[in-house]
Order: structure tokens, then C-alpha cells, then sequence
């Protein structure tokens, strides 16, 4: 065994500090709110014993302190954001209008750039394919299971399979299907199962991460595989809690299983599969690791997240990075208003 | 703790005895349902399982046959685990990267349960000025992608804030394995919204009469945080220790730009990457550094499931 443990100290050196400066903020933070209101609170005390015994006027009764309070709660929250998000967005705002090095302004040169250069409006609609594509199919599978595993026995194993994906990492999902779509020569044996399944109906193996646009597809198909497990999860649980009675009533009725999906099912979960939609569709949006992982964004299977890394991490493009940056916040921002919304009729009804 | 999450399972039971003809049919339907949705089911896990199966695969065998062969002709090796975890070089040695994606991890779910615990506590419970617009301030920062902050922020780490020409703030200037505390910062600045959004949600919901009564007992908010509604919130701790885990340790972009690409700080998820792209053709690899990646989520993942169900059904849901 090569393997040098000793080498690997630092780290774990590295990681105790860390554990140590978390005891120390968080016990800290707390043991100050603590210690120094009982603190005070004992000096009121005394005050009050002293001026019982001299026979004083009583000092006058000061308001608690919660602002005080929240402040030290909300301390650590709300420097981070500054810090880390806040900040930073607003500098990427301002970066998206200057130059590659960030000291001249340019306007709007870096968002003409994304929509004059060939490879870039590519990327913008390959992102286009992607959320029209992934939210829908997943959804769709998610709902047709969360019906079907509903009525089915070996319920919990079944879901627990298809949700399996979700814990595995987008990279980790792109090498198990990169092995799925590998390909070796005509007349050599494949170890890809799609190719074995083409070669064995009597096709021509393909090398299909190669081939735009199906290579796009392949690498939706994917996201596809990890998303509609979270699909199916909320949608399953939507569908257990309509009311039994309702159904009872329906069926006494007569309903077929059909006209029960579209009568009472559906406008039952609606919210839910609302909510599904949206939260894919956001996450289909930032994806980012499964085309890097698969293609690196070659074959013209590059997006807006790729492209973003690209240009501000590998060529140095920083405003055209940024630009891309905000773009995707802008595509963003109408789906996760219209989620807000969503959520608080929800909440008030 | 089910305030926050609609009532599952509560079976959908037919009251009236079925006619004959109904029972049939809802007999019927449900055998072809179970085998409909366990052949999908089993679909679903197909790549996972041809991957898995490869891993134990001898190198020559991986290369030219389908893993599917294993089962006419099995032969059997832990030899890819023994290059890839252990061997030093290009070839693997994901063991440094395992310890780095562990050590990336840890602190990264500590810090922002534990700022987002308390924010929402204040959030939820303490009467300040300006406390609704404060909250949905922070539920709101949760639409901005992580993308708007990464190039100012990885220059923030690089050469300090200066302010007017003047240095308010000096660069990081961190070194190898310093870098974990850069990307301990970026996860947990990004963490934080949803966090706080989540946690405020369950906290909110807990009794108000419990905090009445604590404080008429001359609680300080402190004691009533430690001593009430930290126990009482355990289970949405739980799942929002899940996700982040599941998303700091599955994280490639963060990593790439926080960690850089060496042994002394790189995760796993960026070397595999690395692995993917570079070495496309070497399956024995690929196929056991995938799984040495993907035991460990997949273990919390199986292991606490119920509270991570839970955490999706009240972050998604209900809000």
C-alpha cells in the first residue's frame, strides 16, 4: 500500500480547527446572551435590595431588551449574506457591464456578445431544451408512478428505488450514464447497454454523447432519471392526503379510474404539482455538473451554467461570465416569484 | 414534530363492502400496478446496477465485454477499489480526496444549521422592528444562483476589499489545505437562505403558549432556545442536515472554484470529474471511484430517509 496517512494530517488538523471555531461561535454567541442579562439582572437585584433597605425611590423599571436580543441572534445570518451573497450579486450586476480584466465600462456590449456569438445563442437554446424538457417529463413520470405505486404492493421499496438517484451525486449520475451510452467499433463487442441493446435489435452502435442534438437529449435524460424521483415523493404524498371520503363518495358513484385521475386527483394535488414544476425547472436551469462531468460542454451540449464557468473560471472573460450570471438570475426570478406567490395563497387558504 | 408536513399515510380505506365484481377488478388493478411499477422500479436501477456490478470486474473485462457477461462468466475483484483508493499518482488516490470531501462536509452543515437555528428562532419568536421585512429579505436571497456571487467572492478570498484605494479588509492568502475554510465560507453563505426559510417554518409553528410560559418563568431567550425549542426542532435539524450534507458533499461547482484541483483540498466529486473527462477510457477506474463517492450519501441517504422525506414535504410543499 502506497497510501501515506501521515500526509493526510494537515487535513484533519485543518478540520479540527474548524470544529473549534464552531464551539467557539456558536457556545460562544450563546454563553454571552447567556451570561451578561443575568448579569444585569443581578445588578438590578442588588440595586433593588440597596434602595429597599435605604428607602429610596425605586429606579424605574427599564423595558426588556429583545432588540438587543435579535440582533445577536440574527448576527452571524445576516453578516454572512452581506458577505457572501449579497455583495457579491450586486458587484456581478456591475461586472456584466465592464470588460474582461473589470476596469473599463463597456454597456451592454457583454449581453450583445450573447446574443450575436453562434456558440453562445447555441448554449441559450440548448438551456431552453433542457427546461422545457426535464421539468415536464420528470413531473409526468413522477405523477404516473406516484398513481400507479399508490394502488401497488412493496410500496416503500418501489419509491425507495426511484428516489435513489437523488442522493447520488450529479457527477456520480453522469459516469454510471456516460457507461450506459459508451461505445466501441462496429464488430467489436459494446459495453454500453444502449449499443448492446441497438447491436442486439440489429442496428449500428453510435457514439451518442457525439452527435448534436441527440447528445442534449441523452444528457436531459439524466436529469431526468435523478429529478423524478423527487417528483414522485411529493406527488405521492399529495395523493395520500386527499380525503378518503372524497374518494369513497366518487367511487360509490361509479367513477372509472380515468375520470377519478382527471376529476379528483389531479385538482387535488394541483398545488403540488405546481410547486414540483417550478422547483425543477429552477434546478434544470443552474445545471451545470452533469454536462461538465459528460461532455465538458463540447458537441454542442454546453448551457447557460457551463458557459458561465467557462467564461469567467477558464478564459478569463469576466464580464462575459458575469453577464451570463445574470441572465440565468434573470431567468430565474419570474419562476421563483411566481413559487413565493404559490406558496402563500397556499398557506393563507 | 408533524405540524409542518401534510398528514401521510393515512390510507385511503373503502368503508362499504365491495361488490364481487369490484373486488376483482381492484384486485386486478393492483397486481398489474405492482408489477408495473417494480419493473420500473427495477428499470430505475439498472445503470446504477451495471456500474456497481462493473466495479468488481477485472480490468481487461470491463473494457471489452458488457457487465452483463458477469453473470455467464463472473470474475471477481476488489483490485480497481485497491488501485483507485489507495494507489499514489494520476491513477486514483481517492482516499486524499475522500478525506478532503469529508473534511469539506462537516463543517460545512454545522455552521449554517447553527446560524440559521438561530436566526429563524429570532425571526419567529423575538418582537423587533422590522422583523417581516428582515424575513422575507432572507427568504428572497433564495432566488439569487449561487453563480451571481462566485467571481466577486472568489476575489474577495484573493485580494481582501479595498475600499477607495484603501485596504478595509486583507486578502485570504490561504494554502493548501487552508483552502477547506474558503469553501466552508462559500457553503455556508449559500446555505443560509433556504436554512433559515426551512427552520422558520418549523420554529414558527412550535406552541406559543410553551414560550409564554417560559418567559413567565423569567426565561432569557438564550435558555429558551437551548432548553425548548432546540429539542423540539430535532427532526427538521435532521432533515436539513440531509439535504446540505447530500448537497456538500455531491457539489462539484463550489468545490472547483473554492478548492481548487489539488490532492490537499479537492473532493471527491472534482477529481471524478477530472477522471471522467480525462481518462474516459479507463472504466476500471470510473467504475469503482464513482461507488467509493456514492456509498457514503447513499448510506445517510437510506439510513434517514424518513426525515429527509419530511424536510422535502415541508420546504416544498406546504412552504
Amino acid at each position: 500500500m502506497e497510501f501515506d496517512f501521515a500526509a493526510e494530517q494537515p487535513k484533519f488538523l485543518m478540520l479540527m480547527y474548524g470544529l473549534i471555531a464552531f464551539v467557539a461561535v456558536v457556545g460562544g454567541l450563546l454563553l454571552l446572551l447567556d451570561v451578561v442579562p443575568t448579569w444585569f439582572a443581578r445588578r438590578r437585584e442588588a440595586q433593588l435590595v440597596a434602595v429597599a433597605a435605604g428607602g429610596g425611590p425605586a429606579p424605574r423599571r427599564r423595558k426588556p431588551r429583545e432588540g438587543a436580543f435579535a440582533f445577536f441572534f440574527l448576527l452571524p445570518t445576516l453578516l454572512l449574506l452581506t458577505v457572501g451573497l449579497v455583495i457579491p450579486a450586486v458587484r456581478t450586476t456591475l461586472l456584466s457591464f465592464m470588460d474582461s480584466g473589470s476596469t473599463e465600462w463597456v454597456g451592454l456590449d457583454n449581453y450583445a456578445w450573447m446574443f450575436a456569438e453562434d456558440s453562445i445563442v447555441r448554449v441559450l437554446l440548448n438551456t431552453l431544451v433542457w427546461v422545457l424538457l426535464v421539468p415536464l417529463l420528470a413531473s409526468a413520470f413522477g405523477l404516473i408512478y406516484a398513481v400507479l405505486v399508490d394502488k401497488a404492493r412493496f410500496e416503500s421499496a418501489a419509491k425507495s428505488l426511484i428516489f435513489l438517484p437523488m442522493a447520488i451525486s450529479f457527477v456520480g449520475a453522469a459516469i454510471i450514464w456516460k457507461f450506459v451510452y459508451a461505445y466501441r467499433g462496429d464488430g467489436q463487442e459494446q459495453i454500453g447497454l444502449l449499443n448492446q441493446i441497438v447491436v442486439s435489435l440489429g442496428g449500428e452502435p453510435k457514439q451518442w454523447l457525439l452527435d448534436s442534438p441527440l447528445n442534449t437529449l441523452l444528457l436531459i435524460v439524466i436529469m431526468i432519471w435523478i429529478q423524478a424521483g423527487f417528483a414522485m415523493v411529493v406527488l405521492s404524498a399529495a395523493i395520500k392526503a386527499i380525503p378518503a371520503d372524497i374518494i369513497e363518495a366518487a367511487r360509490l358513484d361509479g367513477t372509472t379510474a380515468w375520470q377519478m385521475f382527471w376529476r379528483i386527483t389531479m385538482p387535488s394535488i394541483r398545488p403540488a404539482l405546481i410547486v414540483v414544476v417550478v422547483t425543477i425547472s429552477i434546478a434544470t436551469l443552474k445545471v451545470f455538473d452533469i454536462v461538465r462531468t459528460a461532455t465538458n460542454g463540447n458537441y454542442d451540449t454546453s448551457v447557460i451554467a457551463n458557459e458561465m464557468y467557462n467564461q469567467a473560471f477558464r478564459y478569463g472573460e469576466n464580464g462575459q461570465g458575469s453577464a451570463l450570471a445574470v441572465f440565468l438570475f434573470v431567468l430565474v426570478l419570474p419562476l421563483v416569484i411566481y413559487q413565493i406567490r404559490n406558496l402563500r395563497k397556499q398557506r393563507e387558504g | 414534530m408533524t405540524t409542518a408536513t401534510p398528514t401521510v399515510g393515512t390510507g385511503v380505506q373503502p368503508a362499504a363492502p365491495l361488490t364481487r365484481a369490484a373486488r376483482v377488478r381492484k384486485r386486478l388493478n393492483s397486481r398489474t400496478a405492482t408489477i408495473v411499477s417494480i419493473v420500473l422500479a427495477l428499470l430505475w436501477t439498472i445503470p446504477t446496477f451495471g456500474l456497481f456490478v462493473s466495479s468488481f470486474r477485472p480490468e481487461n473485462q470491463i473494457k471489452t465485454t458488457g457487465w452483463w457477461t458477469f453473470f455467464r462468466d463472473p470474475q471477481f475483484t476488489f483490485q480497481n477499489y485497491q488501485d483507485v483508493l489507495f494507489s499514489s499518482g494520476s491513477s486514483g488516490q481517492l482516499a486524499s480526496y475522500f478525506i478532503n470531501s469529508l473534511a469539506i462536509t462537516i463543517p460545512s452543515v454545522l455552521f449554517p444549521i447553527a446560524f440559521a437555528s438561530l436566526a429563524a428562532y429570532a425571526l419567529a419568536w423575538i418582537n423587533f422592528r422590522g422583523r417581516d421585512w428582515l424575513y422575507i429579505g432572507i427568504f428572497a436571497l433564495q432566488i439569487v444562483p449561487l453563480q451571481m456571487a462566485l467571481v466577486p467572492l472568489l476575489r474577495f478570498f484573493s485580494t481582501g476589499v479595498t475600499i477607495a484605494g484603501v485596504q478595509v479588509l486583507p486578502a485570504w492568502d490561504l494554502v493548501d489545505e487552508q483552502k477547506f475554510a474558503q469553501v466552508w465560507f462559500a457553503h455556508t453563505c449559500f446555505a443560509l437562505p433556504f436554512a433559515v426559510y426551512l427552520l422558520h417554518n418549523f420554529i414558527s409553528q412550535l406552541p406559543g403558549d410553551l414560550m409564554e410560559a417560559a418567559r413567565v418563568d423569567g426565561a432569557t431567550h438564550p435558555k429558551i432556545f437551548r432548553t425548548i425549542v432546540l429539542p423540539l426542532i430535532t427532526p427538521a435539524l435532521a432533515a436539513i442536515g440531509i439535504f446540505q450534507f447530500l448537497w456538500v458533499w455531491n457539489d462539484l461547482l463550489v468545490a472547483l472554484i473554492f478548492a481548487g484541483g489539488g490532492d490537499e483540498t479537492a473532493p471527491l466529486t472534482v477529481r471524478l470529474a477530472e477522471l471522467a473527462g480525462t481518462r474516459g477510457n479507463e472504466w476500471q477506474r470510473l467504475t469503482a471511484g464513482a461507488f467509493v463517492s456514492i456509498v457514503v450519501p447513499l448510506i445517510v441517504f437510506l439510513s434517514l430517509q424518513r426525515y429527509f422525506v419530511r424536510g422535502l414535504l415541508a420546504g416544498s410543499v406546504k412552504g
